[in-house]
């Protein structure tokens, strides 16, 4: 099983085309993108501004139960509300019920991340700050943000992953991605192709992850690295699932 | 106490047997599962009909409990005492029955049966399929006429399509292949009864194809996402959507007939009554049929005594 799944993966010809794997990675790379983008500017700001204003906290845990929806199930109903809704010779009724699943997949580990992120910012930097006579939009943008960065890439990167690795049921409304070999693989009893996929975007997912790992030492402050394993430390008991995340590795340079 | 459950049994029994499988369409896999034979002989014990009593047997799926029901109906027009049974199962269940003397009617079709009995079947043609079938019945079975109505797979386009390019075949379409896109489902890509045979058979390369579910390949034909779809040929969204289904003269999707397989001892009280059925069925008008009892629920033995009534047979 190995060989043929090595077989089938280094095979030029299963590479190019429109049914190739390289078409077929960029059209995965392509959704789960949009869908995160989308997901970003909405929960992003949210976040920050729920934590800042310590107002309608509430949207955060209605957020959070937005992950016990199942994915598939919820591209279905999408799929059949929305597919009426388009005429033509183009691929919008099977990409905006896609996109929307992906989307709402994506919200909850993000909107986690920058409402924990900015609310955990040590109390006394942030009285610090006003004390030196900042307004609230410098508080937020020159002490809060900068402090939450470690916990909004652990949401971000919570997020590509799941969103990498469920992309591939858009497959099963019609649509192309690392799924659609997964779809035709099954239904044509080529186990080598399904299999060899599966591994692509397990690898894809990986990859995402790895590189986010790097940006995130990159823009992370590294005075933050060591006091982040404090406080870590003392709020174990309340962390969230994004916060979870976030290993050690991150978070000890 | 007991005597209440016992009874509690019987109701459940009963209303277990009377359930009927759900929509999918069995031919679609040539060999479907096994399950529901047990409910084989459910109404009247094979042994125990009284004499000359005809049962008529009906697979799982509606279309063929829609043709038992006309069977039966017609039968009984004819002072033949008939009956449809409630839905056996799928092929295995239900020519078991047929062979240990249950049921003595059961519709059926040539090229799925003809596959079924024989493997190496290659006869696509209808009138070839048909005598080819004939040759591989069991001793004491036989089929009566074959009717013109097929349920097989299909190229549909809708009617605006057809219009516009003129198309009356898969060969008028595969002119226009650059301008086409399919929607099937997944699989198609990969048959010979699919884009290979489409390509081999008609040259036929469409632009691009959309592997979509069944539900999905409607939709999508009729919202223009394709131009082209593999639909069923009684499919009633055909007739509900005024698609229109494009001959196939290479015989790429071969030949389904309709055709009851009755059992030897039956046939002469039996063949004249069904054959005058057999006459009057296209696959037009079982779609229509098809549809009264899909999408607008009602009991397929109302809708084949209408359609017996209708063309004088009952």
């Amino acid at each position: 099983m190995i060989n043929q799944i090595w077989t089938w993966l280094t095979d030029g010809a299963n590479w190019s085309g429109d049914d190739g794997i390289t078409h077929r990675l960029v059209q995965h790379l392509w959704y789960s993108g949009l869908s995160l983008l989308i997901a970003g500017v909405i929960a992003l700001p949210l976040g920050t501004w729920i934590a800042h204003s310590g107002r309608a906290s509430w949207l955060v845990t209605a957020a959070n139960s937005l992950r016990a929806v199942p994915s598939l199930g919820l591209l279905f109903a999408a799929s059949m509300l929305l597919s009426s809704k388009f005429t033509g010779d183009t691929d919008l009724p099977y990409l905006v019920p896609s996109i929307i699943v992906l989307t709402i997949l994506a919200i909850p580990p993000l909107l986690a991340g920058a409402y924990s992120g900015v609310r955990e910012v040590d109390p006394a930097a942030r009285d610090a700050a006003r004390g030196m006579g900042m307004t609230g939009g410098e508080v937020l943008r020159q002490v809060e943000l900068p402090n939450a960065l470690p916990l909004i890439f652990s949401g971000l990167r919570s997020a590509t992953l799941q969103v990498i690795a469920t992309a591939t049921i858009a497959a099963y409304i019609g649509l192309g991605g690392l799924g659609a070999f997964l779809r035709d693989g099954i239904a044509l009893n080529e186990y080598d192709a399904a299999a060899g996929a599966s591994v692509l975007v397990a690898v894809l997912a990986l990859a995402a992850d790895l590189l986010l790992g790097v940006v995130q030492r990159l823009v992370v402050s590294p005075g933050l690295r060591t006091t982040r394993t404090r406080t870590r430390r003392n709020r174990r008991a309340d962390a969230t699932p994004a916060a979870a995340a976030l290993g050690p590795t991150n978070a000890r340079s | 106490m007991k005597r209440t459950l016992m009874a509690l049994a019987a109701v459940v029994t009963l209303t277990v047997t009377g359930c009927g499988g759900g929509d999918d369409n069995p031919l679609q896999s040539g060999t479907g599962g096994g399950a529901g034979g047990g409910s084989a002989s459910s109404g009247a014990g094979g042994g125990s009909a009284p004499a000359g009593a005809i049962k008529v047997g009906a697979a799982d799926f509606p279309e063929s409990q829609l043709l038992a029901q006309l069977y039966a109906g017609a039968l009984k027009a004819k002072g033949v005492n008939a009956s449809a049974t409630d839905p056996i199962g799928a092929r295995e269940a239900y020519l078991t029955a047929l062979k240990d003397g249950s049921i003595q009617v059961m519709p059926e079709y040539t090229g799925s049966l003809l596959t079924y009995l024989d493997k190496s079947a290659t006869a696509k043609d209808p009138d070839q399929v048909y005598a080819a079938l004939k040759t591989k019945l069991p001793a004491n079975q036989v089929v009566l006429d074959k009717s013109a109505a097929e349920d097989k797979n299909s190229m549909v386009v809708s009617k605006k399509t057809a219009d516009k390019y003129q198309l009356k075949s898969i060969a008028d379409l595969a002119k226009h292949q650059n301008d086409i896109t399919v929607a099937a489902p997944p699989e198609f890509k990969g048959r010979e009864q699919g884009l290979v045979g489409l390509k081999s058979a008609y040259g036929f390369t469409p632009k691009s194809f959309r592997p979509l579910k069944s539900s999905a390949v409607v939709q999508a034909l009729k919202n223009g996402q394709a131009d082209a779809a593999n639909i069923f040929s009684t499919d009633p969204a055909i007739a509900e959507n005024n698609f229109v289904v494009l001959d196939d003269p290479k015989k790429l999707f071969g030949s389904d007939n309709i055709v009851p397989l009755v059992a030897k001892a039956n046939e002469s009280q039996v063949s004249a009554a069904l054959n005058a059925v057999q006459a009057k069925l296209t696959t037009q008008n079982l779609s229509e049929m098809l549809k009264q009892v899909t999408v607008d629920k009602k009991d397929p033995d109302k809708v084949a005594e209408d359609f017996l009534k209708q063309q004088g047979l009952a």
